[in-house]
Parts: structure tokens; C-alpha cells; sequence
């Protein structure tokens, strides 16, 4: 078996580094069937692995060791799990049909091959992610899908706005990235290992404030990388790289790690239950938070992934309240058919020639059939429609959230929900029905490749099924993970809860059509409820960036500013140029004793000489005073001194005579 | 009055100074050859006369390696001196500024 598992691990490597040899040449289209056929081989040794795992086993291989000095021994130890078996799943079947996707999508963009080099290597990173066995094989899974992510975003990097946003996500990553480190050197710290194994097995032997510590650091990072408030900014600016990035990355696997990471860490914060209500009600806040700013944003893109962030925030709620086999099912549910609607509005962009407002498209559903269906049902996945994915895991997280009489989080879920119904077919009701707005802007759209959407295709039978599989998989994630049915105990109870959340989602999809799916004009900006306070506030994304440019970054320009002109300047590069300058003001003046006078070369090696014996002269004077009983001392130094004193009084009376002299000489104009 | 290993060193002394004086104010480069050989044989001097005081002969085996050394060093410098000579008609050294910096 282990073999499967290095070739899941190492194909998406190979793809990328074949890809990468073709870097700089035009396009070919041998490099993005390459990097899918090695990402399809990597999917097929996943499922091998997969049905390996099924049958009870687990495969865990210690590649080599890494680092080894003293007591820290960090091994490259890979380990295919039930949980990480699940991640690898969802990675390989997501990235296998983006990549073929993408040779379609990137069909006319000049880095094609850079493309797949970049996209494979995010796969290959985020395998790492998911499969180490110890946290720090985690990290650099977790720094490497930073880095593709980052290279991926800036792609068009000839676009101020992607790579400011690359570096965006870049930043904010590595702020939560410090965190994250600090909660893993803590780990070692206190336990001496990095291997969950150890870990997990030694974590209950920690005082609970330390626990908390480190739950907290490992949570900040996974706040980074799954875009919780406060460091959620970056995800829809992330919107500037290539839609399939956006399907691949900034939904259904990078921004997921972050869920990944409490659920695989589950055993430290099932010790810190207030930690995870901590988490469970910032991910009820940012579920919420997210979806009202995609209830009136004008960019296709940017709704999508507002729509990410309030779904990963549904899964922190399931992971906080412990019901890590639930936020792991959302997880794996909301991949599928979030990438599926993302790779759908990358077709819509593309026929729309890279237009992203909505209001400008409308109709769309008759000349983009497939499209059309296949965006459709990924919402109704999305919104929880019986029996699409969306209802078996999203509603699951809802009755997690009831039976542990958080009601709370639950009326804001059960809202979110809702909010989610609607903004969703907003856009469907937007792009797909009413008038062709794009008319008025002369656009001719078109159909995406065939083969585009026949690779799209996996994904939407799994958005529909993916629920089917709830039985098997809870049977297998929770060999490892902490099982727990969450039944509501009343029948009725259930029946009400889950027939209502239908009748509200189904009313929200109905209203958002009513409102939509006749629009005929595009807003401008002037009608009143463009002026409203609410809608600006929901527009501007409650400030929040704003807020951030004008308090941090501008602080931090004016502080760097100040450093620049006040202390690099005046004293770090003062500090310098002025050695620089002693050095060269010396060449400067003392060049021309290099006359290539013989004779005046002499006297300074006279002067030198002189020189040195004074040096020896005063340092045989502390000698002797130092160490006066010393037999040399007391022989030698009357003699000593006596020689170079009359040398040093010859050479000054000669000096003096001689200065006379070449003045005279000067002076008679030789 | 007994000469003590101050005296040889005085002189050894003396001759030196001489000797620097000759390379400092000597423009005629034979002369200069002939201070050069001062300095080098009060060396020498002060030496054979440490070398006798203090019953060590490695003083007076330095002394003879100088004088070897001194030898050879005239040698080739006389005949760079005379092919000079032949070249420019003067040994003048403020005439031999070729190699400025």
C-alpha cells in the first residue's frame, strides 16, 4: 500500500516539475494533459488507498527522517488515515477536474504551462497538508499551498489589482502563520514531539490553560487560512486569480485546511470545550457576516466567495461543538458543489469576455444550457435542498447546533441559511433568466468547451449524491474521530425543524427569483436602496477594509516612512558612507606619496619604521612596568631603550631637515 | 676601559642611523647600495655581539646568512644598476619614477 500512497503523494510533483520544464515556452498542450493525467493517477491511488482504509487498516510510512539533533526528531512521515484519507479524496477529485477544466479555460492565456506547474504544485502541497504525520510536515504543507496560493492569485501578474491581492493573502496568511508556529513550538515545548500520534496520546497530561494557549495559536492560523474574521479580507480579493484557481483553491481545498487542521487536532480542543464555543460562535458570526455582504455585491466572483467564507464558517461552528465528523462532511460536501458553481461562473466569465457584474448579463440560459443546469443544481446543493449534498451536511450542522441547545447559533445558522438561499439564486436568477442585459454592451457569449463541462460533470453527480454516502463515511471517519449521533430525541420535533428549514430556504429561492429573474436595467447606483445606509455598508463590506487600510496599513507606511527617512538615513546609511568616506578621503589625500620616487618611498618606509618602534617602545615600557621582575625586562630594556631612542631622535632631526630641504627644492621650481 | 655588548650595540646603533640617513637623503643609486649595506652590517654587528654575550651561536649564523644575502642582493641590484646605466646614462633615483601609482 505504500507504494499508492507515494504515488498519490509524488504524481501532482511530477506533473508540476514537467510542467514547470516548459515554463518559459509558449503553450503547449501536452503540459496541462500531463499535469491531469498525473493528477487523475494520483485520484485513482487515493481510491485504492481509500478502499484500503475502508477495510480498517491504515497505512503510515516514515519517508526519512528530516530533522534529527538532540532530543527533536522530526521525521518526513506520511500517514493515510481515515480522516486524511477523506481530505485526499476531496483534493485529488476536485484538482483532477480542474485541471482538465483548465486546459480549456486557460486555452487562450500565454502562461499555460506556468499554469499547471503552479495548480500541481498546490496539489502537491496541500497532499502534504493533509497526510503528514506530525505538525510540522502540516506546516510546510501548509506554507507551501500559502506560496502556490499567493503565485496562483497574482497569475496575470501584469494586473496591479492581482497582486496586490496576492500579496494580500500572502500577508495576512503569514501573520496567522506566526500564531500557528508559536502554538506548534508550544506543542514541542511541552511535549517533546510533533507526531500527532504522541501528541494526542500526551496532550491530556498539559495544565488546561496551556492547552488553551496552544488551541488558541493553532486556531489563529486556521483562522488565516480559512478567512475567519478578522483575517477574511483576503479571501474575496483572491477573486483577481484565474477561476479555476478561485474553484480549486479559495474554495473547496486551501481555505478548508483550516478545518481541517481543528478536526485533525481534535483531541486537543475536546479538552478546551469553551475554546470550541469560541470557535463555534465566531464561525456562527462569520457564516452570518459573510453572507449579508454577499447579499448586495455586484461581482460574480466575489458573491461565491462570500459564499465560501459563511460555509466555512457553518464548518467551524460543527468543529467547535465537537461534532468533528460533521464539519468534515460539510467540508467534503461544500467542495464539491462550491467548486462546481465556481467553475460554472468561470464559463459564464468566459462567455461573458471576463465580464463579473451580473446585472450586465441576464438570459444567459438560453444560449448556455449546460451551464445553466449545472450552476443551478450546485446552488440548490448549496442552499440544502432535499436530497441535493448541501442538505445532508448543512442541516446536519444545524441539529448539532439544536441538540446541544446553542440556540442561539442556531437561529443565526438557520438565518444564514436562508440569507444563502436567497443570494444564491439572486445570481442564478441574475446571469440565467430575464432580459440580455449584455446586449446593451454588444457581447456575443457563447458555450463553454464540451469537454469543459463533461470534466464539470463529476462534480455535479457528487453534489447530488454526495449525501447518499453519509452512512459509510460516518462509519469510517469515526473509527478516529469522536463519534456522536446527533438526533433530535422528538420526532415531531425533527420533522418540524427539518421540513421548516426547507419551507424558509425554498421561500427565500422564491423570493430572490420574484425579485431577480425579471430585472430588465442595470442599477447605476442612484436608486434608494442603493442609497441606503444598509446596502453601503453591505457594499463597502461593513468598512472593514477600509477600516484596515486607513488604520494599519497607512500607520504602518507612515511608520516605515519615518524609519526610512529618520533612521536608515540619518544613521544607518550615515553610519556608512561616512566609513566610506573616511576611506576615501584618505586615498585622497595620501595618493601621492605613490609618486614612484624611490627615494621618498624610502623615507616613508623610514617613517614606518619609526613608527613601529614606538609602538615596540611603548609597549616594552608597559611591559616593564608590568612585569618589572622579569629577567629579559631588566636585562635588555636600558639597551632597548637607549638604541631606539637615539634612532627615533636621528630620524626626527632628519625629517625636520629633510621637510627644509624639499622645500627649497620646491621653491627653486624643479 | 673593557667593551661591553652596549658599546657594540651603540655602534650598532650609530651605523644604522648612519645607514638610514644614506637611504633617505642618497640620490645617486650606487650610493644608495652603500647605505643599504650600512644598515644591513650594523644589524649584523649587534647580532655577532648579542650572539657573543649571550653564548648562543644562532646570532652569529644569522649574521653570516645576512652577509650571504647582502652579497647576492648587491649582485643583482649592481647589475640592474649598470643595465640601467647603459639605458638612461644616469643612476639618478629621482630620474626613476616609471612605476608611479
Amino acid at each position: 500500500m505504500e507504494i499508492y500512497l507515494y504515488i498519490a503523494l509524488f504524481a501532482p510533483l511530477v506533473g508540476s516539475l514537467f510542467s514547470a520544464l516548459f515554463g518559459a515556452s509558449p503553450k503547449t498542450k501536452v503540459t496541462g494533459i500531463v499535469a491531469s493525467g498525473l493528477l487523475f493517477v494520483s485520484f485513482v491511488s487515493s481510491s485504492i488507498l481509500l478502499s484500503y482504509v475502508l477495510g480498517g487498516h491504515t497505512v503510515h510510512v516514515e519517508m526519512m527522517t528530516w530533522m534529527a539533533t538532540g532530543d527533536l526528531y522530526i521525521p518526513f512521515g506520511f500517514v493515510v488515515d481515515q480522516v486524511s484519507v477523506v481530505m485526499m479524496m476531496v483534493v485529488t477529485i476536485v484538482s483532477t477536474v480542474v485541471h482538465v477544466y483548465s486546459i480549456g479555460y486557460m486555452d487562450h492565456d500565454k502562461g499555460f504551462n506556468r499554469f499547471f506547474s503552479y495548480l500541481s504544485a498546490f496539489v502537491f502541497s496541500m497532499m502534504v497538508l493533509v497526510m503528514s504525520d506530525n505538525f510540522l510536515g502540516l506546516f510546510i504543507g501548509w506554507e507551501g499551498v500559502g506560496l502556490c496560493s499567493w503565485l496562483l492569485i497574482g497569475f496575470w501578474y501584469h494586473k496591479e489589482s492581482a497582486t496586490w491581492a496576492a500579496n494580500e493573502a500572502f500577508i495576512m496568511n503569514r501573520i496567522a502563520d506566526l500564531a500557528m508556529l508559536v502554538g506548534i513550538f508550544m506543542l514541542y515545548w511541552n511535549l517533546g514531539s510533533l507526531q500527532y500520534d504522541v501528541v494526542f496520546a500526551n496532550i491530556t497530561t498539559l495544565p488546561v490553560v496551556v492547552i488553551t494557549w496552544i488551541g488558541i495559536f493553532l486556531f489563529i492560523g486556521a483562522m488565516g487560512k480559512s478567512a475567519q474574521f478578522p483575517l477574511h479580507t483576503w479571501l474575496a480579493d483572491a477573486m483577481e486569480g484565474p477561476t479555476p484557481v478561485s474553484a480549486l483553491i479559495h474554495a473547496a481545498t486551501m481555505v478548508t485546511a483550516g478545518v481541517y487542521l481543528v478536526v485533525r487536532a481534535n483531541p486537543i480542543y475536546s479538552e478546551i470545550p469553551n475554546m470550541g464555543l469560541f470557535i463555534a460562535s465566531l464561525g456562527a458570526f462569520v457564516a452570518l457576516f459573510a453572507a449579508s455582504m454577499a447579499l448586495v455585491n455586484r461581482d460574480m466572483k466575489r458573491i461565491i466567495a462570500y459564499s465560501t467564507l459563511s460555509q466555512l464558517g457553518y464548518m467551524f461552528v460543527a468543529a467547535g461543538l465537537g461534532a468533528y465528523w460533521v464539519a468534515l462532511f460539510h467540508l467534503m460536501a461544500h467542495a464539491f458543489f462550491k467548486a462546481l458553481l465556481f467553475l460554472g461562473a468561470g464559463n459564464v466569465m468566459h462567455a461573458m469576455h471576463d465580464e463579473l457584474d451580473p446585472f450586465k448579463m441576464g438570459g444567459l440560459r438560453k444560449v448556455m444550457k449546460g451551464t445553466f443546469i449545472m450552476m443551478t443544481l450546485a446552488s440548490v446543493a448549496l442552499a440544502g435542498i432535499y436530497p441535493f449534498a448541501g442538505f445532508f451536511s448543512k442541516d446536519l450542522i444545524l441539529e448539532v447546533a439544536f441538540v446541544d441547545h446553542h440556540y442561539i447559533i442556531y437561529s443565526v445558522l438557520l438565518f444564514t441559511a436562508m440569507l444563502t438561499a436567497f443570494y444564491s439564486f439572486r445570481l442564478v436568477a441574475l446571469i440565467f433568466h430575464g432580459e440580455e442585459r449584455y446586449k446593451l454592451f454588444g457581447i456575443h457569449p457563447h458555450e463553454a468547451y464540451k469537454f469543459m463541462l463533461i470534466a464539470m460533470a463529476p462534480l455535479l453527480v457528487l453534489a447530488i449524491i454526495a449525501g447518499a454516502f453519509k452512512g459509510s463515511y460516518y462509519q469510517l471517519v469515526t473509527s478516529l474521530l469522536p463519534s456522536g449521533e446527533y438526533h433530535v430525541h422528538s420526532i415531531a420535533t425533527y420533522w418540524i425543524m427539518t421540513i421548516g428549514t426547507q419551507l424558509l430556504v425554498l421561500a427565500a429561492i422564491a423570493f430572490a427569483y420574484k425579485k431577480y429573474s425579471s430585472w430588465s436595467s442595470v442599477p447605476d447606483g442612484t436608486s434608494a436602496l442603493e442609497q441606503s445606509f444598509g446596502y453601503k455598508l453591505l457594499a463597502n463590506q461593513y468598512y472593514i477594509p477600509w477600516f484596515y487600510e486607513e488604520v494599519f496599513s497607512k500607520t504602518y507606511r507612515k511608520l516605515s516612512h519615518c524609519l526610512w527617512k529618520e533612521i536608515d538615513l540619518k544613521i544607518v546609511d550615515a553610519m556608512v558612507d561616512g566609513i566610506a568616506g573616511v576611506v576615501y578621503k584618505t586615498g585622497e589625500k595620501t595618493h601621492k606619496i605613490q609618486n614612484g620616487n624611490l627615494s621618498d618611498m624610502l623615507r616613508w618606509m623610514v617613517i614606518g619604521l619609526v613608527i613601529l618602534m614606538l609602538f615596540a617602545v611603548g609597549f616594552s615600557v608597559l611591559a616593564m612596568f608590568a612585569q618589572a621582575q622579569v629577567e629579559f625586562v631588566r636585562i635588555y630594556i636600558g639597551e632597548l631603550v637607549l638604541g631606539i631612542g637615539l634612532v627615533l631622535v636621528a630620524v626626527s632631526v632628519l625629517l625636520v631637515t629633510y621637510h627644509a630641504a624639499s622645500i627649497r627644492k620646491t621653491g627653486k621650481g624643479r | 676601559m673593557e667593551i661591553t655588548l652596549t658599546h657594540y650595540l651603540v655602534l650598532s646603533t650609530i651605523l644604522f642611523v648612519i645607514g638610514l640617513i644614506g637611504i633617505m637623503r642618497r640620490k645617486n643609486l650606487l650610493l644608495l647600495f652603500f647605505a643599504t649595506e650600512i644598515l644591513l652590517n650594523a644589524v649584523n654587528i649587534a647580532l655577532a655581539a648579542i650572539s657573543h654575550y649571550r653564548g648562543d651561536y644562532t646570532g652569529q649564523m644569522f649574521a653570516f646568512f645576512i652577509i650571504a644575502i647582502a652579497a647576492s642582493e648587491v649582485a643583482v641590484g649592481l647589475g640592474l644598476l649598470i643595465v640601467w646605466y647603459k639605458r638612461t646614462g644616469r643612476i639618478d633615483l629621482d630620474q626613476m619614477t616609471s612605476m608611479r601609482g
